[in-house]
């Protein structure tokens, strides 16, 4: 079976297939991270007393990944416009770098993590320790997925480059849209929970 | 960009590098204006202006939106007036509470 608008643009969205596709699962995306902003805001202004996250997270780590996610975002665009350039070689170079720095970012988080639970916060402890557990769980298994996707793309999925590179382009393309969604809950999450 | 030719994706990658120096710069901003002790509401404030900015620009230049197709972007004002929606409700919730 042939799937159609793999490569070329339907004629009435003007877009290929799987970009109208993407945009559509980032919306929901939205609305489910949107739900917890939302309850988190309920939760905050119901509070009588809200713990501080700076008061006993690692703002300094959080700050490092937050600039290895934002790294991983350039790489990430980085690769894409290399095959857009026809530039394999680099692609793979950039690829690797993004699932490099998204591995750096959960090892950290790992870290950050046990430091918790070693000094006894768990996210039955508090209000606060339940929505920040939540969030930033939710939002590592996204990492964990980009990292598998972003894998499959640099290993074997890049054979697609020698067959249909336009597809190829457009996989990583959407690949990459998804990551940037990912990074950008982290610009939001990254204050709500660390610093305010 | 399906179109696009080498000439403007070059281009598009140098504007990438400059995101990404304004996105590090944004990063420093946030973290040294948590260490002000502003008040509550000034703080929350600032800091989402500046999300709302580092967040836009990943959305504008890394992801195309500055040059996409009409189907996405009615995606996307859908998306984002169930959004505010979604924000307001709690707060207004809250206002209710302190009018009785």
């Amino acid at each position: 079976m042939n799937i159609p608008y793999t490569s070329s643009a339907r004629p009435d969205t003007g877009l290929y297939n799987a970009k109208l596709g993407i945009w559509m699962f980032l919306a929901s995306e939205v609305m489910l991270f949107g739900a917890l902003f939302s309850t988190y805001v309920l939760l905050r202004v119901n509070a009588s007393v809200w713990p501080h996250g700076y008061e006993f997270l690692n703002i300094p780590l959080a700050t490092i990944n937050t600039v290895i996610l934002i790294s991983s975002s350039v790489t990430m665009v980085m690769s894409w416009a290399a095959l857009m350039m026809k530039q394999f070689t680099k692609y793979k170079l950039y690829m690797g770098l993004t699932i490099l720095c998204a591995l750096a970012f959960l090892v950290i988080k790992y870290f950050e993590y046990s430091h918790e639970f070693v000094e006894g916060r768990f996210p039955d402890t508090n209000t606060y320790l339940a929505i920040y557990f939540t969030m930033t769980g939710l939002h590592g298994l996204h990492i964990l997925g980009g990292i598998v996707v972003n894998a499959y793309l640099w290993g074997p999925g890049s054979k697609m480059w020698q067959t249909d590179p336009v597809r190829f382009t457009n996989r990583v393309e959407v690949a990459g849209l998804y990551w940037h969604f990912v990074d950008l809950v982290w610009i939001f999450l990254f204050p709500v929970l660390y610093l305010l | 960009m399906e179109s696009a030719h080498v000439d403007d994706i070059k281009k598009s990658v140098r504007k990438y590098i400059m995101v990404f120096a304004a996105l590090m710069a944004l990063t420093v901003i946030t973290v040294a204006i948590s260490y002000l002790h502003l008040g509550v509401k000034a703080a929350i404030a600032v800091a989402m202006v500046v999300a709302t900015i580092k967040g836009t620009l990943v959305a504008t230049y890394f992801m195309h939106l500055i040059d996409e197709r009409k189907a996405i972007y009615w995606t996307l004002i859908l998306t984002v007036i169930f959004f505010i929606v979604l924000m307001v409700l709690p707060v207004s919730m809250h206002l209710d509470r302190l009018v009785q």
